[in-house]
């Protein structure tokens, strides 16, 4: 009897430890893969220069169209989904909204924003866009870019604004300050690492995100002049050179795959870095 | 002092208004969907649209039983991959691993939910198609490698990172006096989790779970990548697929050439977002009750 107890015991923990190396195979097979391979096909030019003629017959040229079209696409919508999270983040805060089914509701109402899937921003962005006469361009990726960014940012920022104590708030409104002053003087910067670690995770998102700019954003082989030009990015070069049937152009994809990856990574360390050093001006 | 006043009142209009703005997104993103598939539902019944398997745009015919069904099956077969594996894994980091341990399979855990769709569908591309193909060729089975199969393994991977977050934090909400009281009974630790641990953080468990079938149910760029797109119900695991999300990122390039494709495709985009909507809604109910009962 007590045998059979410590049996299924050790059976069952042998069991989590092979998920967990399981989990850990899976991450290193994924980074290695996509380090070894993509490595193999970077170069100078991939980075520096953009598409030449024949680039699709595996020919010169780079993806530098791609990147700064990413840098320009998840930057444009960093910065509207910031302008729109900021206040719904300290909207949702019993300061502002006092009724709290309504409060509750707007975090569910959240919750489904949160959900959706990257393809149904890009065909309801697609609908929109074609009742207004827009084309796929710059602009039309931004949006449907930050209304998928929006929903990561607001939850990590109301994460983050409801830990500022409640004692540091009160005794700035028992100086006589109002709701603006506190929200900015005071829970602001204690909530600002935080603030800024939910924009690098929106950001990272977002510039990783195929599904919803596939039909938005387009695809061209220049560098965008416009808000109204199309724009390539990173995640649709891996997706389209992937398809071909070129190996030249197949080791891009890998290639560009890498970048995408590096990117990523390189903003999650960096807001790792900022999340510690801002924090300075937080009191508890 | 008025003009304090008078900027905090606008201030705290502007945010009102913010979030005013966050709910009719919602709103509008389902209205504008219902009223361009509204063309498609009054040309046949729902019932119809759902369970037929003819689907032949060309000449009107859409239906969207084979699509209903592969994204179905891949998100099925995601599940049965990663459920286990991530409660495994979850309870372990709860119960046994310590501190250390939890915080660098946490920070291995956000990683793996920041890398890009499109990279983990070139990782099964390059690694589990084929792999898919020597397992079939090992069965005796003919096939490319695209297949449900490489579709549910690449989501199951895609969705470990939701599941296993959510639920250790529902496992470490159990408060301690719950173990220790059961552990002094005399139970062995398994015991304790089986009986208590597992019991008492259920809905939680649940929830982490209707969560990461919510995140594969509309999952796009992997799945098409490696789930082999042709419009038939699949008959076997290595059997091509065509899930919904694929079928809508696939053809937006014909769509607007062919008469109702547009509300065609717009109908699947409806479906996804009540499905995935009211799934995530359920799921975040339940956790926010938790929360509340826990705090």
């Amino acid at each position: 009897m007590k045998r059979a107890r410590k049996i299924e015991e050790q059976v069952f923990k042998g069991l989590m430890v092979f998920s967990l190396a399981l989990i850990l195979l899976i991450f290193c097979g994924i980074i290695l893969v996509v380090l070894i391979k993509g490595a193999a096909a970077l170069n100078l030019s991939m980075i520096i220069s953009v598409p030449k003629g024949g680039y699709y017959l595996g020919r010169e040229g780079g993806v530098a169209n791609a990147i700064v079209g990413s840098l320009y696409l998840a930057f444009g919508a960093s910065l509207v989904s910031i302008g729109i999270s900021l206040p719904v983040a300290f909207a949702l805060q019993k300061e502002f909204i006092k009724s709290r089914r309504f409060s509750i509701f707007s975090r569910l109402m959240l919750d489904v924003l949160w959900g959706t899937p990257s393809i149904v921003y890009g065909a309801f962005g697609f609908v929109v866009m074609m009742y207004f006469g827009l084309r796929a361009s710059l602009l039309g990726g931004i949006i449907v870019l930050s209304l998928l960014m929006m929903p990561i940012m607001i939850r990590s920022m109301d994460e983050v604004i409801r830990m500022v104590p409640l004692e540091m708030k009160e005794s700035a409104y028992a100086l006589g300050t109002t709701r603006l002053e506190t929200s900015l003087a005071v829970i602001l910067r204690q909530a600002l690492p935080g603030i800024l670690t939910a924009v690098l995770l929106a950001f990272g998102r977002g510039i990783g995100d195929a599904a919803s700019i596939l039909f938005t954003a387009g695809y061209t082989d220049f560098i965008p002049r416009s808000i109204l030009d199309p724009v390539a990015s990173l995640p649709l070069a891996v997706f389209f050179q992937i398809g071909s049937p070129v190996p030249e152009v197949q080791e891009r994809a890998y290639a560009s795959a890498l970048i995408l990856l590096i990117i990523v990574l390189l903003v999650s360390v960096i807001s790792r870095i900022l999340g510690k050093r801002f924090s300075k001006h937080i009191i508890k | 002092m008025r003009r304090r006043k008078l900027k905090d009142f606008l201030a705290v209009q502007a945010v009102r208004m913010s979030i005013l703005f966050l709910n009719f997104v919602v709103f509008i993103i389902v209205a504008c969907l219902f009223i361009k598939a509204k063309p498609l539902l009054s040309m046949h019944s729902f019932v119809h649209t759902v369970f037929s398997t003819n689907w032949h745009p060309l000449n009107g015919h859409f239906g969207f039983y084979p699509f209903i069904i592969g994204t179905l099956e891949v998100t099925g077969i995601a599940m049965v991959i990663a459920v286990p594996v991530c409660l495994l894994s979850a309870i372990y980091l709860s119960e046994y691993g310590n501190k250390r341990f939890r915080e660098f399979i946490r920070f291995v855990n956000d990683i793996l939910a920041g890398i890009p769709s499109v990279v983990y569908g070139l990782w099964g591309v390059i690694v589990i198609v084929p792999a898919v193909r020597l397992l079939a060729a090992y069965f005796g089975i003919q096939t490319s490698g695209y297949s449900l199969l490489a579709g549910g393994v690449i989501l199951a991977i895609m969705v470990i990172p939701v599941i296993i977050s959510v639920s250790l934090e529902v496992l470490m909400t159990v408060p301690a006096e719950a173990r220790e009281s059961t552990l002094a009974l005399g139970t062995t630790k398994w015991e304790m989790i089986k009986h208590v641990l597992l019991r008492s953080s259920l809905h939680g468990i649940i929830a982490a779970i209707v969560l990461g079938f919510a995140r594969a149910f509309g999952e796009t760029i992997a799945v098409l990548m490696v789930v082999g797109n042709v419009a038939k119900v699949p008959s076997s695991l290595f059997d091509p697929a065509y899930p919904l999300p694929a079928l809508i990122a696939n053809n937006y390039g014909e769509m607007m050439s062919i008469p109702l494709y547009d509300s065609a495709l717009m109908f699947a985009a409806l479906i996804l977002m009540f499905i995935v909507g009211l799934f995530s809604l359920i799921a975040n109910l339940t956790l926010l009750r938790i929360e509340r009962k826990g705090g």
